[in-house]
């Protein structure tokens, strides 16, 4: 019994690479144009506008209210009405995007806040401009904060990325839901499905500890 | 364009929503009370020198953190029948709630304990205090005010999270929105509104932790959903 449902599920592995793909690309697309995003709108969250401040806080207060599966269907099912028709894969990557970019803005703004204001002045004593402030002195200071919750943040993107199964796109936990249909032993299947984002995610879990550990060693030393 | 957008068709549906609501509330207050004993459990065993409580503990963390609610989700969903328990979806769907949140409350909740420094728990022993004396005087009122803040955050992720539910067919408020937009083809009526109701809820608990951290004295809380 158990064997035959092995043999079934073994023939299913080509779809199930075929999702674990779609949920890399996903993650991975919406990852690297999330960050670029975020890091730029937490730069303009910090950067002294009052207006855009607080138009990016209360976009960001928006996204973080609502949950994402609302705003998937928000954007899947609304901006063809504004006459923008969307795939289900764009939708997804906006969507993925927007959430990665607006959670990576916080992350971005609280990084660079928690840098003494005494290294911004001494950047503006010493004549840098606007951009070489950032760049040499503000970021890489404010990357201690950062890092650790950013890689965390990546986690939860993968994680996220599943939920875009409820548009239709065949991603690793609608392959496990199809495959169900046919082999109807759903605690292997969804083992199974676990065990994929697991092999992908746990590293990155790893990762975030030991950069949380490593910065925060860092910082002590600075203190003494 | 919008120009069409049927505020008559929300006010016939009103009833829906405010069913869907409501469930979103319990259901999201049943599940929070469920994590939190879990959490607890959890946290209690991570604790425990022994590794015999503390690898399971770890394990069942890590692997509820690595994977996708919606996945744990479906897992019971379509596990449990299997193992001979036929559940109703909303059940299934607390369920799924209560034993993945209580596995990031666990964490909140360890990192609230081991926040209290050594020396507390040493000046407790020299004053000849037992143990129940010593966690019910000295540490577990310190857990309490450093743990409020990041356990009312892990409440605004659990509601947001119980619109998943909607997709094992579980009537709250995201399935009322998704009704609106199928009876009607009224997608815009239907998810816009059920977001508003969801910013409600976000904006109150944040108010709550926002209040709960002036109340504690510490700073106001920077929320990290």
């Amino acid at each position: 019994m158990i064997w035959q449902q092995l043999q079934s599920l073994a023939g299913s592995y080509p779809l199930a690479l075929r999702g674990l793909g779609m949920t890399v690309m996903l993650s991975l697309i919406s990852l690297v144009l999330g960050t670029a995003l975020g890091f730029g709108l937490g730069i303009l969250r910090t950067g002294g506008n009052r207006l855009i401040s607080s138009v990016i806080g209360a976009w960001v207060d928006l996204i973080r209210g609502t949950p994402f599966l609302v705003q998937i269907f928000l954007i899947f099912f609304i901006l063809p009405e504004f006459g923008i028709e969307l795939g289900a894969f764009t939708a997804g990557i906006i969507a993925l995007t927007n959430l990665a970019a607006c959670f990576i803005c916080e992350i971005v703004a609280a990084g660079i806040r928690s840098v003494p204001t005494g290294q911004v002045e001494a950047a503006l004593a010493s004549g840098l401009s606007r951009w070489q402030r950032m760049r040499q002195v503000v970021l890489p200071q404010a990357m201690r904060i950062v890092l650790p919750p950013l890689v965390g943040q990546y986690v939860l993107l993968i994680k996220d990325s599943s939920v875009v199964s409820a548009i239709g796109l065949t991603d690793l936990t609608r392959v496990g839901w199809l495959v169900v249909q046919r082999v109807p032993n759903g605690l292997l299947v969804f083992f199974l499905v676990g065990v994929g984002y697991f092999i992908v995610c746990y590293p990155l879990i790893m990762l975030a500890r030991r950069l949380e550990r490593r910065m925060g060693q860092a910082h002590g030393e600075v203190q003494l | 364009m919008l120009e069409n957008f049927s505020f008559r068709t929300i006010i016939e549906y009103l009833p829906l929503f405010g069913q869907g609501l409501i469930t979103t509330v319990w259901l999201s207050a049943l599940s929070f009370a469920g994590a939190l004993a879990v959490g607890v459990v959890l946290a209690a065993m991570n604790l425990q020198r022994s590794q015999l409580f503390r690898v399971p503990a770890k394990a069942y963390i890590d692997a509820v953190r690595a994977t996708p609610l919606l996945a744990q989700l479906y897992f019971l969903y379509f596990g449990l029948p299997r193992l001979g328990f036929v559940l109703p979806e909303l059940v299934v769907g607390i369920l799924a709630l209560s034993l993945n949140s209580g596995a990031y409350i666990a964490e909140i909740i360890r990192a609230g304990i081991l926040s209290i420094p050594r020396g507390q728990v040493e000046a407790g022993v020299a004053s000849g205090m037992t143990y129940v004396l010593r966690m019910r005087l000295v540490i577990l009122p310190q857990v309490f005010k450093v743990t409020i803040p990041p356990l009312l955050g892990q409440a605004i992720v659990l509601v947001k999270d119980s619109a998943l539910l909607s997709l094992i067919s579980v009537s709250e408020l995201t399935r009322a929105g998704q009704l609106l937009a199928s009876d009607r083809f009224m997608p815009a009526e239907g998810f816009l509104t059920i977001a508003a109701f969801y910013l409600l809820l976000y904006y109150c608990l944040k108010g709550l932790a926002g209040l709960s951290s002036r109340w504690l004295g510490l700073q106001p809380a920077r929320s990290s959903t």
